[in-house]
């Protein structure tokens, strides 16, 4: 690749041809505001803050999307440019509400920012605002169009990196609004509630369905007992939301801070991840003994199932009938966990702590009533744990490390990776290798499944049976290799034995509930840090982890038991895309 | 003033869909003769010519179609999404001589080796469709479109498109956008679309008008268009005549004609004039000065304005410039496609301090704020829409800014006295 090397305000600087000057003033140390670029995301030039002048250009150009040229001269920052960035931004806030201080996005909004950044003390125009109802139809995602400011990038990772296209601009000129198709709500739209939007969304125009205050009823009420779970990739992001670094393991502390806020039982999520391995692993070689069909696709994902629910109907057959490890920890908690301490399954309110907005939908699905109610009564997002961990004022940082309930929480490596695109393929090969060969695996890392890619393939020798394998991360990905499985389907072949897809970018630890910023390059810090507890860990195979051979002896019988289908195994149906409810 | 007339010389014909009648009148003769010629010959015989674009930006037809490049699969579209306030020539024409157009598509199909036409076609036109439709199929019938045209290697097939009543679709890349089945936001160039338009393919996109005057080079010569009109903006011109005037209408008349000839030749001002918008809404209004103005590219340029579509808008001295202002305001917020910020948010604050004025409620600040207001679009307005905003409100604001400050006066006066 060639280098250009310009001038930006004075300063030469040499980058690869192509780099845009937005990105070139980046390296040069200089921060041009924009409201509608996102790092992920291809830019658009929207918002138009982002213009700087090049000499011997007319006019301004939008930084964004100008390519850097041989001895360019960009000045980022004339006296007439922030005239303009500040007229923008004084349009943007008389269209804005100004209700700054109940926005759950106070102190991280990006247009607050940026309006303080350019010091916008008074607006010279008329306020008007939208006077739209807010959207809470959906379990996972509240709409606030009053507060969008029409950015995009909400619509572009909804229709181009998920290609769900559930929300698109509606509308002309000022008033121009995301929305559902045919003004349909969010919860009857073909939105899968994977949240990436709200991850994307600059403002507080789109965020989660907050559960706080339930919880705070739960925790104060003394006839319930809060039973929670921890999902894998939470405990390697919850640090950033207290000035930690992202990848940073804070699992101790975070068994701690529950404790603190009054959380009676403590168990983890890593625990079910090891068990629906176990389970998985056993189906799979289900399917391996009986010729099919293949390939599996693993089910751990809610937007990934809802997803396929609605787009890919003819594959639910192919779709692991295993709960995700959320569901699986729900249902033991109400039966297996009340049944041995002798508790009433109705006081027990089950909660869990997720990187992700989209449990919440599967937690209220109607097939996950195991237990005969709500197997998990809340779901709560990385983001609100930590608000509610800073409303008690518990210093996070310098908590001391805690230790979860025993029964439902002890984990193996293989299951804190689920919280990775390529984990629970990596913990399934581990486990199922082991139980089809009766033999050692001698090597457990499969690093050919690990990583931000979007789609993976690997082959693995399973004793002299190659098994083929892919995992896609993003529902882009997803349908490349599912448009694949779906033509393999309809020639009656296969190309592949086990597909593992996560809905968001990364997996996990990239879900829509994690602390924003949650950007890709934030996302692989945090895979790292689940792959290095991985390597710290004494056991690494969740069919090793002893609490779950103590649960099949005490209560599940053996994996694919009557009683393990009961409680761990669910079925999918095909979904319309809109609902078209009243 | 001169007589010569092409397109409204069609456009007598008693049934302009009966394409015998077209072609006894000289129609077809110009594709015969271009396609006698190679596809580079006829390029550079429309470059002598010295043909520009008349949509409005007035770009050299023959440079565009020689910028074609790339992949072979390529695309004609034929702008006819006709949505300038005061403006309606190109209605006439595909209303008039809808096979003039069919005839310049084929000739710039050949060109430039397009295999496909699209004619896009403004929603609020739908009897243009049928009627285009049906001469499309009359032509195919006659050999002048469709394969093997005129018993030539060259196949060339048009489809007509409706639009959906967007002004920003009249700019190309929108249009090209929407014709995608895409939301009609505008895309910035390069990529230039006769490299990247229509699914990534090469495509120009020629207003109806500079189609239409294509035949003229193949049947009268390109020195012949270029001997027309004044240097620089050779050839005929249509303008679109309203307002004030005794027979508002279309007009041709070679390029460099004057308001005042243009005036005269529509009948004369109903009343004293006051002003007169030239080239559509996103134009100057000029006042009485405008008399003098030759009508083409370089001398409205000069003048500080734009020929645009050639619309004239003549207002006489009992318009209120206020309401004009209130007008044109409210077009542009209406019209905004709402991609970028400068113009979603500040046509829409324009429109309303312009009705806050218009309703006698406006404040004196609000003349800067405008001001300022425009310079933020000006200066980072993704297309050339949100820029051009500053052509009406300057020059209203500039020219007529006293009579606005006086009624804003008068009307808090008023109001006073009301009370």
């Amino acid at each position: 690749m060639k280098n250009v090397t310009l001038t930006i305000n004075g300063k030469k600087i040499t980058v690869p041809e192509h780099t845009t000057v937005f990105s070139a003033a980046e390296k040069a140390g200089i921060s041009i505001p924009a409201l509608c670029r996102h790092e992920d995301l291809e830019p658009k030039g929207a918002c138009g803050m982002c213009i700087v002048k090049i000499e011997g250009q007319p006019g301004y150009k939008r930084s964004c999307v100008t390519a850097v040229e041989e001895g360019m001269e960009v000045l980022t920052s004339t006296a007439e440019i922030r005239d303009i960035r500040r007229g923008i931004l004084e349009l943007v806030l008389a269209a804005h509400p100004a209700d700054c201080l109940q926005c759950i996005k106070h102190g991280k909004c990006e247009l607050q920012t940026l309006a303080e950044r350019f010091e916008i003390r008074d607006l010279r125009y008329d306020r008007y605002t939208r006077g739209l109802p807010v959207d809470r139809s959906s379990f996972g995602i509240v709409r606030d169009m009053n507060k969008c400011i029409g950015c995009g990038r909400c619509v572009q990772v909804c229709n181009e990196v998920q290609t769900v296209a559930s929300i698109f601009f509606h509308g002309r000129g000022s008033n121009t609004i995301v929305s559902p198709a045919y003004g349909t709500t969010m919860g009857d739209s073909v939105c899968v509630n994977c949240g990436q939007c709200i991850v994307y969304c600059p403002v507080g125009a789109l965020y989660e369905k907050e559960a706080i205050e339930e919880v705070w009823k739960a925790i104060d009420d003394p006839d319930k007992i809060v039973v929670t779970q921890i999902a894998p990739a939470v405990r390697v992001a919850i640090g950033e939301e207290f000035g930690l670094e992202p990848g940073e393991l804070s699992i101790g502390k975070l068994y701690s801070a529950l404790k603190a806020l009054g959380i009676d039982v403590v168990f983890d999520t890593n625990f079910s991840a090891d068990l629906t391995i176990v389970e998985e692993a056993t189906e799979f070689l289900e399917r391996l003994k009986e010729s099919g069909p293949f390939p599996l696709i693993t089910s751990c994902s809610p937007g990934w199932i809802k997803f396929g629910e609605t787009f890919y109907p003819e594959l639910l057959e192919n779709v692991s009938s295993c709960k995700s490890p959320q569901q699986m920890l729900g249902a033991l908690i109400k039966t297996h966990y009340a049944e041995s301490r002798g508790l009433d399954r109705n006081k027990i309110v089950s909660l869990s702590i997720m990187p992700c907005t989209a449990k919440k939908f599967e937690a209220g699905r109607p097939e996950m009533r195991s237990s005969g109610a709500r197997d998990v009564d809340y779901v709560l997002t990385t983001r609100e744990i930590a608000r509610m961990i800073r409303q008690v004022g518990i210093d996070f940082r310098n908590l001391p490390d805690g230790t979860p309930d025993p029964l439902l929480s002890r984990y193996s490596g293989a299951a804190t990776i689920f919280g990775a695109s390529g984990g629970v393929m990596e913990a399934a090969l581990r486990t199922a290798y082991e139980l089809a060969t009766g033999k050692a695996l001698e090597k457990v890392d499969f690093v050919d499944v690990r990583g931000m890619t979007g789609v993976k393939e690997a082959e693995i020798d399973v004793d002299g049976t190659p098994i083929k394998v892919a995992v896609t991360n993003g529902l882009a990905n997803a349908r490349k290799i599912l448009d694949r499985v779906a033509e393999d389907k309809r020639r009656g072949r296969s190309s592949y034995h086990f597909i593992e897809i996560m809905a968001c970018a990364g997996g996990c630890v990239g879900g829509g509930g994690q602390p924003i910023p949650n950007t890709l390059a934030r996302r692989a810090r945090r895979i790292e840090g689940l792959y290095r507890e991985d390597r710290s860990l004494p056991l690494r195979k969740s069919h090793e982890n002893p609490e779950i051979r103590a649960l099949y002896a005490e209560f599940l019988g053996s994996p694919g038991s009557e009683k393990a289908h009961a409680l761990l195994h669910t079925k999918y149906s095909p979904r319309e895309q809109y609902q078209f409810s009243e | 003033m001169s007589n010569i007339q092409y397109i409204t010389g069609f456009a007598t014909l008693e049934n302009p869909l009966d394409i015998d009648s077209f072609v006894a009148k000289g129609g077809f003769s110009g594709l015969h003769s271009a396609l006698a010629k190679t596809p580079a010959e006829v390029i550079s015989e429309v470059k002598r010519s010295g043909l520009r674009g008349r949509g409005g930006a007035g770009f050299p037809t023959g440079l565009k179609w020689e910028s074609v490049a790339g992949d072979d699969e390529r695309y004609l579209v034929c702008n006819a999404d006709e949505g300038e306030p005061g403006t309606f020539k190109d209605r006439f024409v595909l209303e008039h001589a809808p096979f003039l157009v069919l005839e310049g598509m084929a000739i710039a199909a050949y060109a430039t080796g397009a295999q496909t036409g699209y004619v896009y076609v403004r929603g609020e036109y739908p009897h243009v469709v049928a009627s285009l439709s049906s001469a499309i199929a009359s032509a195919v019938k006659a050999g002048y479109l469709g394969e093997h045209i005129l018993g030539s290697n060259f196949s060339f097939n048009v489809e007509v498109r409706k639009g959906g009543g967007s002004y920003v679709v009249g700019d190309e890349t929108a249009l090209l956008n929407s014709l995608m089945g895409n939301r009609g936001y505008p895309f910035l160039k390069p990529p230039f679309p006769t490299e990247k338009g229509l699914w990534g393919k090469p495509t120009i996109v020629n207003n109806v008008e500079t189609l239409a005057y294509v035949p003229y080079i193949f049947t009268h010569g390109a020195e012949a268009f270029a001997s027309i009109g004044s240097s620089g903006s050779p050839g005929l011109k249509l303008f679109s005549i309203s307002g004030h005037i005794a027979h508002p209408g279309v007009y041709e008349f070679p390029m460099g004609t004057t308001v005042r000839e243009l005036a005269a030749a529509a009948g004369g001002i109903l009343g004293n004039l006051k002003a007169v918008q030239i080239g559509g809404t996103a134009g100057p209004i000029f006042d009485t000065a405008a008399l003098d103005y030759p009508l083409d590219f370089a001398s409205m340029r000069k003048a500080g304005g734009a020929l645009g579509s050639g619309a004239l808008v003549f207002m006489n001295t009992t318009v209120n410039m206020a309401h004009v202002l209130e007008v044109t305001m409210r077009f542009f917020a209406e019209e905004s496609c709402g991609q970028c910020f400068p113009c979603r948010y500040g046509t829409r604050q324009l429109a309303f301090m312009a009705n806050k004025i218009a309703s006698g409620q406006g404040r004196l600040e609000y003349l800067d704020l405008m001001r300022d207001t425009t310079h933020v679009m000006v200066g980072a307005s993704f297309c050339p829409f949100g820029q051009s905003i500053a052509f009406p409100l300057e020059s209203l604001l500039d020219r007529f800014g006293d009579e606005i400050v006086s009624f804003i006066k008068q009307q808090e006066f008023l109001k006073e006295a009301a009370v």
